[in-house]
């Protein structure tokens, strides 16, 4: 970190409201990624207030999931949060197999961590991307963006869909690694990168940008962990916690990678967060890649499950890393095809809720710069 | 000719060519703009999308023209031409060539020298912000009032720093009249520089750079309109060919800029260490003239879309501090610099 700031714990004592204009930001306004909304009290452009209105997208996918059975269930998935369907479905097939009560074979659990890992890296390219388009910085986004079409090409030729996925099935995954993933992954880790360092050069460093995010709406652990913040948003404020690290799953505690962490949770922390993660994901495909090449080619990639799913009547939580942080499915079953209860922890709730805490204080711009940090994804956030 | 038909041809002359560099800087914009971004940009009307303005044009003024039931109509009509015609009218007293002489009579690349142009064109601008607030104001929405009200705590804080920049170049040359600034940054100045007022005030030049940023109105300051935050700032609720005078006044005013950058740092059309009257003729000279001029002019407006296109933009009270704590102190300091100087070795 380039600049040294007090880290303050933000109160949340009465403000003293004069006259203020109430100004209603979304869910049509073209910083509100999705169909968020934000009713902000402002006093001249300083921030009174921020309510935000959870539950526009409400689309009842938590009660979709009684009538469906466990296998239909899984494209419903993809819609949460869109920007990484791939880590929805594995999140959601790992719970399942865990409620059944089954193992995956190992190649099938490499070929959803190098998925899973690509769908992070895009990802984090459209939150960063998106942050720099709403901080006026338009150009990395395309570098980003472009990086992220390669990436959905690699998703299309595995599974034929590119933005909702529905990636694998409870047991496995469908197909192999297409055969062109294997000419194409050592070009693109550089393209990938060449893309982060462009971006880097543009943004880090900027005089103009560091002004913009460092300090700005900085949030202390303490009080990031009391509003039950996890993901980047957590690592951001220097507590280092990772499920891929303290709760492994699939195979990450076979490989090796670190934890970016912040100091301050400003938005440049988050931003930096981000683009090291970026980082470390293309060191873990790269891993899992080499163990994917070591497993003989006909090793199979499905488990044998029966046609309907009839897990055994009880109750289950699984959480994953997703790009946003902990992405949890609670499944509750009474033997029957169709789960009694699905109940679904998304990361950006939990952040979103404090969004009145964090930009109290601070003006409209700062208020447009965290919420792009934040990476609030709609679908997930009101499911 | 008589001599008031000289005058009216050169009026038409510069008010078209002033739109036509204004139109093109629309397409070079875009087309640069993706050269930068790994994009191709509009590439389908005409030959490289050459035609693509024309194509805005028409849609623009074909489109249905709103007014908003509670805005306060005559402001709100008042607005977009109120910021797009001082720009035009600031083109009046810029030398856009040195003078070319035909069928005997010597004619001066210039609508009119006034002697004041350098005030001229500061009220000017200052004006033209107007068109902003009142568009701003009488929209009669909140995202429109605060890109106006960020409007107006722009204008306090470059305008300051500018006339400090551009006091210094009248206290090195003695005049506020643009054409004589120009004719007295021909030649050279410690044997190898060009007298050019950039060569002669580099600080004073960086400080009327930011400064005619920030009066554009463009990233980095595109704060009355930043599209992220206020949706379009001031010309939200503009629709049609309203809107498209604001985006188009724009242009213009960016046009006008870079050819007062030119004339008072650049030596406008002059070059350096060549003096192209000695082996030209009179009506080629004028025309070589102008044409240097407009290159030179053209490396800014280029400069204009290469730094927006590359850093993200300020918060206001950023811009405020960067004006009030920065630029006037610089340019203060800078003032009393030169006024030294040009007392001690006068």
């Amino acid at each position: 970190m380039a600049k040294e700031i007090e880290t303050v714990c933000i109160t949340t004592g009465p403000t003293e409201v004069g006259d203020y204009v109430t100004l209603n930001i979304g869910p049509i306004h073209p910083a509100m990624h999705g169909t968020l909304r934000v009713i902000t009290k402002t006093d001249g452009e300083t921030i009174i207030s921020a309510k935000p209105e959870i539950g526009y997208l409400h689309r009842g996918v938590e009660k979709l999931g009684e009538n469906l059975t466990y296998s239909q269930f899984l494209p419903i998935t993809d819609r949460l949060n869109y920007c990484s369907a791939i880590c929805n479905n594995v999140a959601y097939e790992m719970a399942v197999e865990k409620l059944l009560g089954i193992e995956v074979p190992p190649k099938a659990q490499l070929i959803r961590m190098i998925m899973m890992e690509l769908a992070r890296i895009a990802d984090h390219e459209v939150c960063v991307g998106i942050l720099g388009v709403d901080l006026g910085a338009l150009t990395p986004f395309f570098y980003l963006i472009i990086q992220r079409e390669e990436i959905y090409e690699i998703f299309e030729w595995h599974h034929g869909a590119r933005l909702t996925n529905s990636m694998g099935a409870i047991g496995g995954v469908e197909a192999d690694l297409p055969d062109r993933f294997h000419e194409k992954w050592p070009r693109m880790r550089d393209s990938i990168r060449k893309a982060n360092d462009d971006t880097d050069k543009l943004l880090t460093h900027n005089r103009i940008w560091m002004d913009r995010t460092v300090g700005v709406n900085a949030f202390c652990g303490d009080d990031a962990l009391n509003w039950g913040f996890t993901g980047p948003m957590l690592r951001a404020c220097g507590v280092k916690r990772d499920l891929r690290k303290n709760e492994p799953y699939l195979l990450y505690d076979k490989v090796d990678f670190d934890i970016p962490a912040g100091k301050h949770g400003d938005v440049f922390d988050r931003y930096m967060v981000r683009m090291l993660e970026m980082e470390q994901s293309v060191k873990i495909i790269d891993q899992a890649y080499a163990m994917y090449k070591e497993l003989p080619e006909d090793a199979p990639l499905m488990k044998k499950v029966p046609k309907i799913l009839r897990p055994p009547a009880g109750q289950i939580y699984h959480a994953i890393e997703s790009p946003n942080g902990e992405l949890g499915f609670f499944i509750r079953s009474d033997g029957s095809d169709k789960p009694y209860r699905i109940k679904i922890r998304p990361p950006c709730y939990m952040v979103y809720q404090a969004f009145d805490d964090l930009v109290k204080g601070e003006m409209i711009s700062d208020l447009i710069a965290c919420l792009s940090s934040l990476n609030v994804i709609a679908g997930e956030l009101d499911r | 000719m008589a001599d008031w038909q000289i005058e009216l041809i050169k009026v038409v002359f510069i008010w078209a060519w002033a739109l036509i560099i204004a139109v093109v800087m629309t397409w070079v914009e875009r087309r640069a703009s993706a050269m930068m971004q790994d994009r191709l940009g509009p590439n389908r009307a005409g030959p490289f999308g050459l035609l693509q303005p024309l194509a805005d044009g028409i849609k623009l003024f074909t489109k249905e023209d709103i007014i908003p039931e509670r805005a306060r109509k005559i402001l709100f009509v008042l607005g977009p031409p109120l910021f797009a015609l001082p720009a035009f009218s600031a083109y009046a007293v810029i030398p856009f060539g040195d003078k070319i002489v035909i069928g005997g009579k010597e004619i001066i690349l210039q609508v009119s020298d006034v002697n004041i142009g350098f005030l001229f064109i500061l009220a000017l601008s200052a004006i033209a912000v107007y068109g902003l607030v009142i568009g701003g104001w009488a929209s009669n929405s909140k995202y429109s009032i605060l890109g106006g009200l960020r409007a107006t705590a722009q204008l306090i804080s470059y305008e300051v720093p500018m006339g400090l920049a551009l006091l210094t170049i009248v206290l090195l040359d003695g005049t506020f009249s643009l054409r004589e600034i120009v004719l007295q940054q021909q030649g050279t100045f410690l044997g190898f520089l060009p007298n050019w007022g950039f060569f002669k005030q580099p600080l004073g030049f960086i400080i009327f750079l930011v400064a005619a940023y920030a009066e554009a109105n463009r990233v980095p300051f595109d704060l009355p309109e930043c599209e992220s935050e206020l949706v379009t700032g001031y010309h939200t609720e503009y629709g049609s060919m309203r809107l498209g005078l604001y985006l188009f006044g724009e242009y213009v005013n960016l046009v006008t800029l870079s050819a007062i950058t030119v004339c008072l740092f650049f030596g406008g059309w002059s070059l350096p260490y060549v003096d192209m009257s000695k082996f030209l003729g009179p009506v080629s000279y004028g025309i070589a003239s102008f044409f240097v001029f407009f290159f030179k002019q053209a490396f800014f407006l280029f400069l204009f879309v290469w730094v927006r296109w590359t850093v993200p933009r300020f918060r206001y009270d950023q811009l405020m501090g960067l004006g009030w704590k920065a630029l006037i102190p610089l340019g203060l300091v800078n003032l009393f610099i030169t006024a030294l100087l040009v007392q001690l070795t006068t």
